[in-house]
């Protein structure tokens, strides 16, 4: 097995294995809402295929980022929080 | 960042099933064969995480055969806009694409058709296929209380997957009714292989309530999903889950195709029997002229790629092959047909548009698509209608595809850079 990938999220080092995509960091965080809506509601993946944008993290201070398209690199800063 | 240009003979957008297959048919005939890719791996949805799979597969021996095929791979590269013939414009990491072709043949997939309900915008509720996509790429499930609900062959093969992963399937809710399913398994018969895959799959779901007729009204939870209330049409009930896993089949994603200039025909790309669109050198394959599954994908990918060659004999010996598949694709959507019901799930509070807030009761106002988004913002958010245009089709029965450049949110970067050189 390959060593583990150590990504930031909100904060908070996550330990992944290679292959993981940033999504999937995010919920080992155990953070299910992954943007605030127009309306302040939370939100999470729903097509987890890169098309309906609900996944939209910031990462690496670039916003906007799908995080069900891109795998996590070490030391990545991800954050749902902005 | 600086601009990048490519120029090919023939370049393939998609590298799922009917992209793989036309780039490696292409490749027989051309030293310069392209496949692009909004993804880093190859695959497409369908085969996303098949690279790690046993090499027996037909995943991956069509996997192996296109590394080896010689074609050039852009993948993490989304294609944008195609302002002109013979020219798209991509996006990638390290900055803007220019990607030339003589011949393009489109390969871009389908996505998961999403109805609104009371409660479908919380938080792990999410697409069947889309979790099973997810969970491959190493999205936490094991413990998880699932429910799975909607339509499609999907729901029992996801159902499959994610048990693998170590999810508690807490229930199947298959939409359509036992005698379309039965129906359906009869016509199989004409598909065996289809057959046997059918009862592996049934095999791994022993144990968990499997429901036809069944379909979500309302998911409930306060920052995620917490319960699901399910009904039949004369009962209704309540689940609790973790996650919710809901989709009614795939859309195709026809946005590249029109913005290229292809012509629809009941939503999906026109093509003739050389998978050629309305408009010339360009070509289209898969799921965008008609949902048929990967194997049907695989063949008309092949088509696609002769064609594009001007290999017509050769594309003319896959067409039996490609017709057996059709008969498939016309039993699939008979029997996962929507039913009615299905429509009038949303409630005028329920929100239609996830991007921009906006809510079923305040689109219902206008009369079309056009006037609703230029109104209510409907539609004009990041996903750009993917998603609630392709739900105004089915709830509404509005036509919902005005494509504008980019096709893809873009940054400002790429689009500077690109105006720079017209």
């Amino acid at each position: 097995m390959s060593n583990p990938i150590t990504v930031q999220v909100n904060g908070k080092a996550v330990s992944v294995s290679p292959g993981t995509i940033v999504a999937a960091a995010v919920a080992i965080n155990g953070t299910s809402g992954f943007r605030k809506s127009v309306l302040g509601k939370f939100r999470g993946p729903l097509c987890g295929m890169g098309i309906c944008m609900e996944c939209r993290v910031t990462i690496n201070g670039q916003k906007h980022c799908r995080s069900c398209q891109i795998l996590c690199e070490p030391g990545m800063e991800i954050r749902t929080d902005e | 960042m600086s601009d990048a240009h490519f120029q090919f003979d023939v370049v393939v957008v998609g590298a799922g099933p009917a992209g793989i297959a036309a780039a490696c048919a292409a490749a027989e005939f051309s030293d310069r064969v392209a496949a692009v890719d909004d993804t880093p791996w190859l695959g497409g949805q369908i085969w996303r995480g098949e690279q790690a799979r046993p090499k027996q597969s037909p995943a991956q021996q069509w996997l192996e055969k296109f590394r080896k095929c010689g074609a050039t791979v852009l993948d993490r590269t989304s294609v944008i806009a195609a302002p002109e013939a013979g020219l798209l414009l991509a996006e990638h990491a390290d900055g803007p694409r220019e990607i030339r072709w003589q011949k393009l043949i489109l390969a871009t997939g389908a996505r998961e058709l999403f109805l609104p309900f009371p409660g479908w915008t919380l938080p792990n509720v999410i697409g069947p296929g889309g979790l099973q996509a997810l969970v491959k790429n190493g999205w936490p499930i094991s413990g998880k209380r699932v429910v799975i609900c909607g339509t499609g062959p999907l729901l029992l093969a996801v159902a499959n997957g994610l048990r693998s992963y170590g999810a508690k399937i807490v229930s199947i809710n298959e939409q359509a009714s036992w005698g379309a399913l039965a129906g359906f398994g009869f016509g199989l018969l004409k598909h065996p292989a289809k057959l046997f895959q059918g009862a592996g799959i049934g095999m791994g779901i022993f144990g968990v309530p499997f429901r036809c007729g069944t379909w979500a009204v309302k998911a409930e939870g306060d920052e995620a999903v917490r319960s699901v209330t399910l009904t039949n049409g004369s009962k209704t009930w309540t689940e609790e889950c973790d996650v919710l896993a809901c989709g009614f089949n795939l859309a195709p994603n026809v946005e590249l195709p029109v913005a290229v200039g292809c012509d629809l025909q009941r939503g999906f790309v026109r093509v003739d029997l050389m998978q050629a669109t309305t408009v010339k050198n360009v070509f289209c394959a898969g799921e965008p002229t008609g949902i048929g599954g990967a194997d049907c994908a695989l063949t008309e990918g092949q088509i696609a790629g002769y064609a594009a060659n001007e290999q017509s004999p050769r594309a003319e010996e896959l067409f039996a092959e490609r017709d057996k598949w059709h008969a498939f694709r016309e039993a699939l959507a008979q029997t996962y047909a929507l039913r009615p019901e299905l429509k009038k799930l949303a409630t005028d509070e329920t929100l239609l548009c996830r991007c921009e807030d906006v809510t079923l009761g305040r689109v219902r106002q206008f009369s079309g698509w056009r006037e609703a988004k230029l109104l209510t913002r409907c539609g004009m958010g990041s996903c750009q209608g993917r998603v609630c245009g392709a739900a105004a089709k089915i709830v509404l029965g509005w036509g919902a595809e005005s494509v504008r450049p980019p096709v893809l949110p873009a940054r400002v970067g790429s689009l500077i850079t690109t105006e720079n050189q017209r």
